[in-house]
């Protein structure tokens, strides 16, 4: 808050970091796989997810959007084992987040639960159509992807306190309204939300990509909630998290086509959440500009990386 | 998780009660312990895994050639268990470590179980039958009834 050069260092810092443990996979990507004992695998997704995991939170991504591009692109695992590994990292991310973010307003049941229910039945489509996707089209789609959710993250807007004029019939039928305690205005918050039927419509295309791509949503989750149904910015936050911790149907897909692989999941799980443990206390001392231009950066390199991969220009 | 600690200070204890209703207090807490039983499992097993005190499947050593197969490859070359079947070889340690993911995926079932009495007995038919819904989703999700192949 009151600091100004930490930013910089931290953020040159995590640069650092990231090239030192993305050089490894990427290295051994490109020819000495085969040498390398099993075990520097774990070791350096565990490595790279926790950097991913303290990137994340300042940036106001989730772990997914991170994972699958980055780990999809610079490690050896198939696209399948990836994608599982996406799911269950976003998915143990936010039923990390997700308790607190009731309990204090800033994520509430009555909103999340009819987009749950959507998300978690598109969901299941999009991992079965996922998984049976040849592995070129899949990194072709994902990598067109994330460079639109690069183009998103540039340029949408954000908006803290939205003006909703009146609730739409539906969510006053649904009781969507909420309150929180604001800490810039010192203030409780009221509000509600419109245009639900819209959203509705947006969150089982959200879900069918999310289950595609293993990608968690709320990249897109946010804004919809923000900018379509005018939920206060912090709100729509939590509220996505409490939908992404709620919604494990594209996971059980995975289960069950045995596209979960410990060997990538476990590390993964587990560097991400320390990461975002270290994340959330750069908060008060990181610049979020810096980083988020960083994490945009990297999802240029990934996205861009995935295309190529896709169309056989960058083996 | 961050957001926990960032946001601990956001809002006066005494006055939790005021912005999250019983339900959200309840369903909160399912999911805490659900999640924190779920992890705990998960690094438990795979600390087992990886240190070899329990065999596994593919061993560890051979994994490398089969990561970069397709899932439906990977299930053809080790013969690794779809849907269910994974319950019948859980004591080796690749296929015991699906039992927390298994329960992480389910915690929002428990979550839902949780809640919906609650819902009945305020005779909220709305969020009640929402709620029925999502539990019947992630069943038919969880009983690979559509996935099968």
């Amino acid at each position: 808050m009151n600091r100004r050069r930490p930013g910089l260092r931290s953020v040159a810092l995590l640069i650092v970091t990231i090239v030192a443990c993305a050089s490894a996979p990427a290295l051994a990507a490109s020819g000495a796989a085969d040498a390398a004992p099993w075990w520097i695998w774990p070791l350096a997704l565990f490595f790279v997810c926790f950097v991913l995991g303290i990137v994340a939170v300042p940036a106001g991504v989730g772990g997914g959007v991170l994972f699958v591009p980055v780990v999809g692109g610079f490690f050896p695992f198939h696209l399948d084992f990836v994608r599982g590994g996406g799911l269950l990292v976003a998915l143990a991310s936010a039923m990390a987040a997700s308790p607190e973010l009731l309990r204090l307003g800033l994520a509430n049941l009555r909103l999340a639960l009819p987009l749950s229910l959507l998300v978690a039945a598109s969901q299941i489509a999009g991992a079965l159509i996922g998984l049976t996707l040849p592995a070129p089209l899949a990194e072709t789609a994902l990598g067109t992807l994330i460079l639109g959710i690069v183009a998103l993250m540039w340029s949408a807007r954000k908006s803290e306190f939205p003006d909703v004029a009146a609730a739409d019939p539906l969510s006053l039928a649904l009781g969507i309204n909420g309150l929180y305690y604001d800490t810039a205005r010192r203030r409780d918050v009221e509000w509600k939300v419109h245009r639900t039927p819209a959203a509705l419509l947006v969150f089982v295309v959200i879900g069918l990509i999310a289950g595609m791509f293993g990608l968690g949503a709320g990249w897109a989750n946010v804004p919809t909630l923000n900018l379509l149904m005018g939920v206060p910015l912090k709100v729509a936050a939590g509220t996505s998290s409490l939908v992404l911790s709620t919604t494990s149907s594209a996971v059980w897909v995975y289960i069950n086509q045995g596209a979960i692989l410990p060997i990538v999941a476990a590390p993964s799980i587990v560097g991400m959440m320390l990461g975002a443990r270290i994340g959330a206390r750069l908060l008060h001392v990181v610049k979020a500009v810096a980083i988020r231009r960083l994490v945009i950066t990297m999802l240029v390199v990934a996205g861009a990386r995935a295309l190529l991969k896709g169309l056989g220009l960058w083996e | 998780m961050g957001i926990d600690r960032t946001t601990e200070e956001a809002a006066p204890r005494e006055n939790r009660n005021r912005y999250a209703s019983p339900e959200e207090l309840r369903y909160a807490r399912v999911l805490q312990i659900g999640a924190r039983v779920g992890l705990a499992m998960l690094i438990a097993i795979f600390a087992l895994y990886v240190s070899g005190a329990i065999p596994p499947l593919v061993p560890l050593a051979s994994l490398p050639q089969y990561w970069s197969l397709s899932a439906r490859e990977f299930v053809a070359a080790t013969h690794h268990p779809t849907g269910w079947a994974w319950l019948g070889r859980i004591g080796l340690a690749d296929i015991a470590i699906l039992a927390p993911i298994a329960f992480l995926a389910g915690v929002s079932v428990l979550c839902a179980l949780a809640v919906l009495p609650r819902f009945l007995r305020r005779g909220d038919a709305i969020h009640a039958a929402i709620l029925v819904l999502q539990i019947v989703v992630l069943v038919l999700a969880a009983s690979n009834v559509l996935g099968t192949r």
